[in-house]
């Protein structure tokens, strides 16, 4: 059973088809921004079906295991956060005590897997990227892990599930004065963390060409592209699950509502990424441990007052 | 026809290598990726990195200079990968052809790294954007 959830419903499968037609999504209202057609449903899967055909080359000077090993443990996380968050959506008692501390360390392992890989491909362009990953985790997990301890402390309690069942019973966190300034600052932190574009410095196209992805090529890049598909949709759903109260299937037209909420959210990122020009990654750790911080802060002692 | 293929066919990553070009081409290949022509329509992008791209998009003359760089990105380039070759200074070497700085053309170069490389000349100066979407329409059907 653990292996059809981790593998088949809301694991690998599900999350895999869901976070690329997100990402289409995403493509698509860029395009559509930019006054362009853009390209069909299905074009994030030939992406990544192209990528796992390919040829994967091993640069001379790269540390072989580090190189290969980071895009798999990557791709196994995001489909692991992927299985947590929509097991704890579908039944609120199949979590544990600290699961939501859990989960946020395996968001981590994603962006800790991009520096370790870029750092072994051994290209000077992927090592500037991954420095400016690691001084970008290390900007806006403070501000993340304020803004999850404020909604552990208007909950009482640290299990995803009974979050989601506090909700249930009292309302959204996101109707009330903290929950909405904690959520802008979630808000933040998810469009860093997925590496778009005011945070892009890491990735960098016009700059780095690639940065921290300059050296993979094939089916290593094809599982970052996908681990990066499948956080498109974590994301969002964890957004909806710690502030919009988690998925409530109800009656049948909760899913309509879910689904509208969760295409809210990936438009709003994908709009603040094209209206925004890219930080410079000083500019983006000021922004995550000066502003942010403290609207976090205030989120957290807003919440501690009660409002 | 392989799944491997029909889904390259429907996603091309470009690399752009500019081997001594005058811009010309270079300003007209930005014009695929603006709303009147939009290519991302069939797929295809630009990337930062050769190891990324499934084409080569090579404008300008090889010259000395430019000829180990052109290798060195080729064989950087994961394969399958299909070279197109811009405008007449890349396709045929134009009026630098038989000039002391222009030992070789673009396409002997390549096939002196891989006599099976798949090469399309796009001819013109610059090529209209309308002639490189043809051109790339033809060599999908080679793959």
């Amino acid at each position: 059973m653990q292996v059809f959830y981790y593998l088949i419903f809301p694991g690998f499968t599900f999350a895999a088809i869901a976070g690329l037609l997100t990402a289409w999504l995403d493509r698509k209202v860029t395009a559509r921004v930019q006054y362009r057609v853009g390209p069909p449903w299905y074009q994030n899967f030939a992406d990544v079906m192209k990528l796992m055909g390919k040829e994967v080359l091993l640069p001379d000077n790269a540390r072989k295991t580090g190189f290969l090993i980071a895009p798999i443990v990557a791709l196994s996380a995001a489909i692991l956060s992927a299985t947590m968050i929509g097991l704890y959506n579908w039944n609120w008692n199949s979590g544990f005590v600290g699961d939501i501390i859990v989960f946020w360390y395996v968001l981590a392992i994603p962006s800790t897997m991009l520096i370790l890989g870029s750092a072994a491909s051994g290209n000077p362009l992927a090592s500037v990227g991954s420095s400016r990953e690691m001084k970008l985790l290390l900007g806006y997990e403070v501000p993340f892990i304020i803004v999850i301890a404020m909604v552990i402390n208007l909950t009482k309690t640290i299990s995803m599930g009974e979050i989601i069942q506090y909700q249930y019973a009292h309302g959204p966190i996101l109707y009330s004065l903290s929950g909405v300034i904690g959520f802008i600052v979630a808000l933040l932190c998810v469009q860093a963390k997925l590496g778009m574009v005011p945070f892009d410095a890491p990735e960098a196209e016009t700059e780095l060409g690639g940065g921290v992805f300059y050296n993979y090529s094939g089916a290593a890049l094809g599982a970052f592209k996908l681990s990066k598909a499948v956080l498109l949709y974590t994301l969002p759903i964890f957004l909806i699950s710690l502030f919009w109260g988690g998925v409530q299937i109800g009656n049948g037209i909760g899913i309509l509502w879910v689904l509208l909420k969760y295409i809210l959210i990936v438009v709003l990122i994908t709009l603040i990424r094209n209206t925004n020009p890219r930080l410079r990654i000083d500019q983006a750790v000021r922004f995550f441990w000066g502003k942010v911080t403290v609207l976090a802060i205030i989120a957290f002692v807003l919440s501690v007052l009660g409002l | 026809m392989g799944l491997k293929t029909a889904a390259l066919k429907k996603s091309i990553w470009v690399f752009h290598v500019a081997c001594s070009p005058c811009n010309n081409c270079d300003i007209e290949i930005l014009d695929l990726l603006t709303p009147r022509f939009d290519v991302e329509r069939f797929g295809i992008t630009l990337v930062g990195s050769p190891r990324h791209a499934d084409a080569l998009l090579i404008t300008g003359v090889c010259n000395r200079h430019v000829k180990p760089r052109l290798l060195e990105t080729y064989r950087a380039t994961s394969k399958p990968c299909v070279c197109f070759l811009f405008g007449t200074c890349a396709a045929g070497g134009s009026i630098f052809k038989g000039s002391y700085n222009v030992p070789d053309f673009v396409d002997e170069v390549i096939r002196e790294e891989d006599p099976n490389a798949i090469i399309v000349y796009i001819p013109g100066c610059p090529p209209k954007p309308e002639a490189m979407i043809a051109g790339v329409v033809k060599a999908l059907s080679v793959l």
